[in-house]
């Protein structure tokens, strides 16, 4: 299966190297990702420093580790968040039909009208911009890629003769939906649910980039990037590591849905 | 073909009430019950902006008293003043349209510009050098962060090589130019932002089309055309390349919420005055009539941009409406 899927190969490399990089962060890098050095200002990449410093003489490495935890956690649970929901709600959709199909893809589509930034900018500012809420805002507002997918897979799912032969055997509906439907439907949810997390990361990044996501101290590489923006031209390795961070665990998780897809045909 | 519109049509109208009732229960978010205890304990919601609330949106009233009271104002495109400066939020907004309306249809035009070409040459050299490194690209585009590519073209292009602007609309000086010198100016203050604005789309779109046009490849048409001896040029352009590009227009259509959301963020970053830049001041400031009037009407530009492009696409492919009927 791996063998002639260099894309899913790729990923599955980087994404388990992150994650490895995340769980023993503290073996790593010493250092407290919190820890100000005043004489170390804004250091250029050294060997005490790999990548530099920030403007209150942080490691950035450290940060950029830590931020790595909070990035993906936030990437993961967002969208376990709407894969659950997307699940719930598209296999009721489509087992039930009607006017439960009706009320639920309709509220799929005006959840769809609203440009997601919009809506979870205006969330946050009635809300506390805090990890939880933010893991949650998005969550609840990326549910409908799944939940179309998986109402479509069980539209054509549920008239074979499988599901014609756990009925007649008098399985309940739940077991049905549960045990039958939803398994064999999981297949494009997981490719979507891949590209969800890196929708949901680059969501969280960019709104803590605006200083309405995750808040400092706590290291985002959102909020990393605030400080980019403030020292441009004078610090480059604030702006390209962080970013850099960014855009591997983007590709990762983009390569794993490719390669998925492949699989999946 | 004009049933076809007419449901569509239609069909807005259960869209437009959902969006007002997920707008109305962002409001319903606002946190602090009437009780003073609460609303102490939270620093963002002062005791006066709480009541300007109450007033406004009637939140000592019942639950359907007050979407009614509130719809009756929207319906009257009336979504009340500014908090920070009493100013209707609809002339706010109003005057504000045109730029982050201009500068999508120009990254729209610059995506479709850029995209088209580039899928369909890979498709047709599918698997050569060339395909390999537009696939390589697209992913790499894909994946960036549009704050973080802003960051980089401002510090290569305008730093580094001081070929535009960092931020604004104009230069200083922009009254003192002539006409071509002002549109000049526009021009060199603009370039990047849409740059940025059309990255992502156009690496999403380059993959799409290239697959499109694989597939309309393979079709039994194609073979026909071959089979009758067209030219080649003919057999891709006017056959294959017309029934690849048909889907593209209701992509063109779903990619409208991302970039009025990525609005937010590069108006923001080069310090543009769109309704993007105008959204995130009112989040900064909690100006809650404004916020709440942004999130109705972005929602309803983009499902009037999803209208345009479902109809444009069935009159261009008649098979769409014989199908939905």
């Amino acid at each position: 299966m791996m063998k002639r899927n260099p894309y899913l190969k790729i990923g599955l490399t980087i994404i388990g190297l992150l994650m490895l990089i995340t769980l023993f962060a503290p073996w790593l890098r010493s250092a407290d990702p919190a820890q100000i050095d005043a004489a170390q200002l804004l250091m250029p990449p050294s060997s005490a420093h790999p990548f530099g410093t920030d403007q209150l003489g942080r490691d950035l490495l450290t940060r950029i580790i830590y931020g790595a935890r909070i990035s993906l956690s936030i990437g993961f649970i967002a969208m376990g968040i709407a894969v659950a929901v997307g699940i719930l709600l598209g296999s009721l959709a489509g087992f039930y039909g009607r006017l439960v199909d009706t009320l639920i893809m309709r509220c799929a589509d005006v959840m769809l009208c609203f440009p997601t930034f919009f809506l979870i900018l205006a969330v946050v500012a009635f809300l506390e911009p805090s990890i939880f809420n933010i893991m949650a805002i998005i969550g609840l507002t990326s549910w409908m890629g799944p939940a179309r997918l998986i109402r479509g897979e069980i539209l054509s799912l549920k008239e074979r003769e499988f599901i014609q032969a756990e009925r007649a055997l008098g399985a309940s509906d739940a077991r049905i939906i549960l045990r039958h439907l939803v398994p064999n439907a999981l297949g494009p949810v997981l490719v979507n649910a891949t590209l969800g997390i890196s929708a949901a990361i680059l969501l969280e990044t960019g709104l803590s980039f605006l200083g309405l996501g995750v808040q400092p101290p706590v290291p985002s590489w959102g909020n990393i990037l605030i400080e980019a923006k403030s020292t441009l031209g004078v610090a480059w390795w604030i702006m390209i590591f962080p970013g850099l961070a960014i855009l591997v665990t983007i590709l990762g998780f983009n390569f794993i849905a490719e390669g998925l897809k492949k699989i999946i045909g | 073909m004009s049933t076809y519109i007419i449901r569509r049509l239609l069909g807005i109208i259960p869209l437009l009430f959902g969006i007002t009732v997920v707008s109305f229960f962002i409001i319903r978010l606002a946190p602090g019950k009437p009780v003073a205890v609460e609303q102490s304990l939270n620093p963002r919601v002062s005791p006066e902006l709480r009541l300007r609330l109450e007033k406004q949106f009637g939140l000592d009233k019942p639950l359907h008293v007050q979407y009614l009271i509130w719809m009756k104002q929207i319906v009257r495109l009336d979504f009340g003043r500014s908090y920070i400066d009493s100013r209707p939020v609809m002339e706010k907004i109003a005057e504000r349209i045109p730029l982050t309306l201009g500068l999508n249809l120009a990254a729209l035009v610059l995506i479709f510009l850029i995209a088209v070409p580039l899928g369909v040459r890979s498709a047709i050299k599918a698997d050569s050098a060339f395909d390999h490194s537009v696939t390589f690209l697209s992913f790499l585009f894909f994946a960036a962060p549009t704050f973080w590519l802003a960051l980089l073209f401002m510090q290569f292009f305008s730093i580094q090589l001081g070929w535009f602007p960092i931020s604004g609309l104009t230069s200083l000086d922009f009254e003192y130019f002539s006409a071509w010198g002002k549109a000049g100016d526009s021009i060199r203050h603009l370039f990047l932002p849409v740059f940025v604005a059309a990255i992502g789309g156009f690496a999403g779109l380059t993959r799409y089309m290239r697959s499109n046009m694989i597939e309309a490849l393979r079709q039994p048409y194609i073979a026909t055309a071959r089979a009758k001896g067209l030219p080649e040029s003919a057999v891709l352009y006017s056959h294959a390349l017309r029934n690849a590009l048909l889907p593209v227009v209701t992509i063109l259509g779903l990619s409208i919420p991302g970039l009025l959301g990525g609005s937010v963020i590069f108006e923001s970053i080069f310090a543009l005055p769109g309704i993007g830049r105008l959204f995130y001041e009112a989040v900064m400031t909690r100006d809650y009539p404004l916020i709440m009037a942004e999130v109705v009407i972005t929602a309803v530009l983009t499902m009037l941009g999803n209208l345009i492009a479902d109809i444009s696409y069935a009159c261009v492919d008649p098979r769409i409406s014989y199908k939905e009927r």
